[in-house]
């Protein structure tokens, strides 16, 4: 198959026909700041952050998911990219805890994000859920990057447990009837706690050993204390 | 936000998958498990008891001391002591004395069959390799054997006949490259819960068929092409027609059953009177079916068959296993990627204690032990004089216990393993076991049977010792040591060479077999001098990743898939089979077939995972009735239940279900409140010698909710 020939910030780059943009960078050594993408999951172009400018098209394109033509002029950090980045990132540190997200924090520091930008921005706050002995769910810490939902469904599991609820602003990720954990199809393989990248899915025993609670105690408190008939 | 003080690589402990893992520790505390996404085995998929089953390695009720017994067992006098009170704590040089002594006192009084061990199947290859050599070396005999021969027996026993090698044939991955494969007897969903994903990919995204053949209407089934309600234990009658219908057909790779097998007119012979019709009137599948998979099967470019414990665990077991290697026999669907002959082992090293000669037939290395050569060949890798070591084969797992009595084996020695759950037809294995002169339980926590012994040996788990582990697909991967060994425990290998040393010195044998390892590294390059499948296996390779074996040397690369030019015994063979039916029929008394299985939250006796967070999960045993007979039966939902059989009963909550097919009761076996191996049978594969679990004759009535063992709310599930 004959190749593609683009040129990525001024490197010229040959890619197979069907490479993303966010690929064809790597390739010329150009890294371009991801949030949503995973390796593993399926592409979406959710959160936007990966967006990049290419010559004579009207509107940024997500390099996650666009793909390489022949002739392409990419620019991936020309001052439109910057910009709609660094509102993306503002946006988002408005509305959501992201205190253990240490990658977007970096991203924050690096496209000099001011997060007093939109200072009467709602928060999104919903309580956290314990509903089930192995992971905790705090959607207050949630991005919605979609890729929990991926791979609960084709991704990797086809147990299809959750998905978007609400719209909007309101959107978050959910289960069917708000049923807990236990009561939809999940099979508690934590696929998704894998590939959470703002600790918004976290191990049960991680949050409680945050909490300052000891190992022993955490084993203990489930109900194996009970009687055991032998 | 936590930050790990040490991130280490290793593998899961619990099914033969093998998944790569990364444990993340704060404090020696595994607060959180990853998976890594390259990783060619499981990328970055977990189940449930990968990603959260390790809290039991910290639960309160771990021994983490050498105990002996208060009050001293005698033989048929002996009882369980679950109670830290009826142990004495004592140090490991007491402890290792204690049974030094003892050992050695019932080997020089009644002689080499008089010992036994177990070895397991989730210890690593270098402990079981120096398990069998202790009891080989020192002990000269050969009643040595682990679960193996409770889950794949048959299979063994058959593929050994068949093509002579036993081990699964291709690489687990390889299912997406197959356009039809067969999932038979197993519930893989459950069982090996990454496989499943990997056969759902096949069939969502790369277009392949799956027929599935089982009793149970599996979670695979909504995955399916074809789905074979099969009675239990009627598995030669649907294989051998469909060969039938292959042969009849035309439908044989006629260049691949003349080149690679033999015996085929024989056989075809005695597949004549397998018609479909025959079959349909036996196994109760829809003729019509049966055809269809056949054809399904032996046109598919490459077919795969992938099966579990419903072939092997039959007294029809190698039978079972025969009628569904004929089916790649006859098709020549093996021996290219995609295509093959796959039993799936249940747990993580199987394959590895099997490899490392946990078995009363074999050496390391599949070696059969009455093959003087064989033993020649050990003697010098041993230490050991010429002519020294036994060359009678040994006595299986249930051998062993059915032989426990005066002039028959007088003491064993339990390495991991837990036969009190594990074993069928659980009140007679409790009299076996009380007939012991003198019991050794090495485990972690004090299980069904571990309660029944004189010493119990604390280990550490797997996580807290360096190892390897041979996965389902042959695969040797390292194990690594991600914290230190909880209180006095030690690594199984450090406990057994320290033992074998004061038993050494105790018989005063002039050559020491040797014991002086400083690491199991150095056990492993033991092994990889003396079996030539492991002759490339090294540490230092395995450190960047798996090897599948066999390796021949160290330069070699391993190898993905077995049998692409020839099978080990030459050519393919085909034997002629007959059906005979299971060993219990229902009748008016019993006029259910139980079957048993297990859950995914779950892992067999439940040592580990009924002391994990697991438990909370799904807390207790469910018996699955199809809403045919439950509603003959008069049985509710979530009602309590008696099931009985000839051999016992058990009280639990009944799930009223269509996952499981009229007639067919199912129980998982890992509840010892419910232990569903008080009711099975005891029947034996003549050849395999694996008892038949997956069918005998129960009767169900209503019980009262005050007689379940488990009387909290239940637990409502959504999976399915």
């Amino acid at each position: 198959m004959t190749e593609v020939n683009l040129i990525i910030d001024g490197v010229p780059v040959s890619v197979e026909p069907g490479t993303t943009l966010l690929k064809a960078a790597e390739a010329a050594g150009i890294v371009i700041p991801t949030i949503c993408y995973h390796e593993a999951c399926t592409a979406n172009a959710l959160c936007r952050l990966c967006v990049v400018e290419v010559e004579d098209w009207r509107v940024l394109a997500p390099a996650c998911v666009a793909q390489a033509s022949e002739g392409m002029i990419v620019h991936t950090r020309s001052e439109r990219v910057e910009r709609s980045r660094r509102t993306i990132l503002e946006m988002l540190t408005s509305a959501v805890d992201l205190s253990e997200s240490p990658e977007i924090l970096g991203f924050l520091q690096d496209y000099a994000a001011d997060s007093q930008r939109f200072p009467g921005a709602l928060r999104r706050e919903p309580p956290l859920l314990d509903d089930n002995p192995m992971y905790v769910r705090d959607y207050a810490k949630c991005v919605l990057c979609w890729r929990c939902v991926q791979v609960c469904a084709d991704d990797a599991q086809y147990t299809f447990a959750i998905n978007f609820s609400g719209r909007g602003f309101h959107t978050q990720i959910g289960t069917f009837f708000d049923k807990p954990m236990p009561e939809t199809t999940c099979v508690f393989c934590g696929q998704c706690v894998g590939v959470c990248p703002t600790g918004a899915l976290k191990p049960r025993r991680e949050w409680l050993l945050e909490q300052g609670i000891l190992p022993e105690e955490i084993v203990q408190s489930s109900r194996m204390a009970r009687k055991q008939k032998r | 936000m936590l930050q790990a003080d040490r991130i280490v690589p290793t593998v899961c402990p619990y099914c033969g998958v093998g998944c790569n893992l990364e444990l993340h520790l704060k404090d020696d505390y595994i607060y959180r498990v990853t998976a890594p996404f390259g990783s060619v085995v499981n990328r970055g998929n977990l189940c449930v008891k990968g990603r959260f089953g390790y809290d039991y390695i910290y639960h309160p009720s771990r021994v983490t001391t050498p105990l002996l017994r208060k009050t001293p067992q005698r033989a048929g006098e002996r009882t369980q002591a679950f109670d830290l009170e009826e142990w004495r704590l004592v140090t490991w040089d007491e402890a290792l004395d204690t049974v030094a002594d003892r050992l050695v006192e019932i080997y020089r009084r009644d002689g080499s069959d008089a010992l036994a061990v177990y070895c397991c199947a989730k210890a690593a290859n270098e402990d079981n390799y120096l398990l069998q050599k202790m009891f080989r070396a020192l002990f000269r005999t050969n009643n040595v054997d682990h679960c193996t021969r409770l889950c794949h027996a048959g299979s063994v026993v058959a593929l050994q006949q068949a093509i002579g090698s036993s081990a699964m044939s291709n690489t687990a991955a390889e299912v997406i490259l197959s356009d039809c494969f067969i999932v038979t007897g197993s519930n893989t969903t459950e069982n090996h819960p990454i496989i499943a994903l990997q056969m759902k990919a096949a069939v969502q995204k790369y277009g392949a068929k799956m027929i599935v053949i089982d009793p149970r209407r599996l979670e695979l089934c909504d995955y399916a092409a074809l789905w074979l309600p099969i009675k239990p234990g009627t598995n030669v009658a649907v294989f051998s027609a469909m060969a039938h219908v292959i042969i009849k057909e035309g439908l044989i790779n006629q260049q691949f059953v003349d080149q690679r097998t033999e015996g085929f007119d024989e056989f075809a012979r005695s597949m004549e009177k397998f018609t479909p019709t025959y079959a349909e009137m036996i196994s109760g599948v829809d003729r019509n079916l049966i055809i269809a998979a056949a054809r399904m099967y032996a046109t598919a470019q490459r077919g795969a068959i992938y099966w579990g414990m419903g072939i092997s665990q039959l007294s029809q077991g190698t039978a079972s296993a025969l009628a569904v290697i004929h089916l790649a026999l006859l098709t020549g669907h093996i021996g290219r990627e995609g295509t093959g002959l796959n039993p799936l082992r249940g747990q993580n090293n199987v394959q590895g204690c099997s490899d490392m000669g946990g078995m009363p037939y074999h050496y390391p290395g599949y070696m059969p032990v009455d093959d003087p050569a064989n033993a020649a060949h050990w003697e010098r890798v041993w230490n050991v004089e010429a002519g020294g070591l036994n060359r009678r084969r040994g006595l299986t797992t249930t051998e062993i216990l059915a032989n426990v009595h005066p002039g028959g084996v007088r003491s064993l020695y339990i390495m991991g393993e837990n036969p009190m759950m594990s074993e069928p037809n659980l009140n007679k294995t409790r009299q076996h076991i009380q007939q012991l002169e003198f019991l050794v339980a090495q485990d972690m926590f004090i299980n069904e049977s571990g309660a029944f012994a004189d010493v119990f040996l604390p280990a550490a788990s797997w996580a807290e010792k360096d190892g390897t582990f041979t996965n389902t697909d042959r695969r040797v991967q390292r194990v690594r040591r991600a914290l230190a060994p909880r209180g006095q425990s030690r690594p199984d290998w450090e406990i057994i060479c320290d033992l074998a040393k004061r038993i050494e010195a105790r018989l005063g044998r002039s050559n020491s077999a040797y014991w002086e390892y400083a690491h199991p590294s150095e056990i492993m390059a033991e092994v990889s001098r003396a079996v030539p499948e492991y002759a490339g296996v090294t540490y230092a390779r395995l450190d960047a990743q798996g090897l599948q074996t066999p390796v021949w040397d160290e330069s070699h690369p391993g190898t993905p898939y077995l049998f692409s030019d020839s099978f080990p015994r030459g050519r393919g063979k085909f034997t002629p089979l007959e059906f005979i039916p299971v060993t219990e029929l229902p009748d008016d008394e019993y006029p259910l077939i139980l079957t048993t299985g297990r859950v995914l939250e779950h892992w067999h006796g439940g040592t580990m995972t009924r002391h994990s967070k697991l438990d909370e999960l799904y807390p207790e045993a469910h018996a699955q009735i199809h809403p045919v007979d439950a509603a003959m039966l008069g049985i509710e939902n979530g009602q309590a239940v008696r099931v009985c059989s000839r051999r016992g009963e058990i009280v639990l909550r009944a799930e009223v279900t269509e996952k499981t097919s009229p007639g067919v009761v199912f129980i998982p076996f890992h509840f010892a409140e419910a232990a569903a191996n008080l009711l099975t049978l005891d029947a034996l594969d003549a050849q395999a010698k694996i008892p038949e679990y997956k069918a005998c004759a129960v009767s169900i009535f209503p019980a009262s909710p005050a007689e379940l063992p488990h009387q909290e709310k239940r637990v409502p599930r959504g999976r399915y």
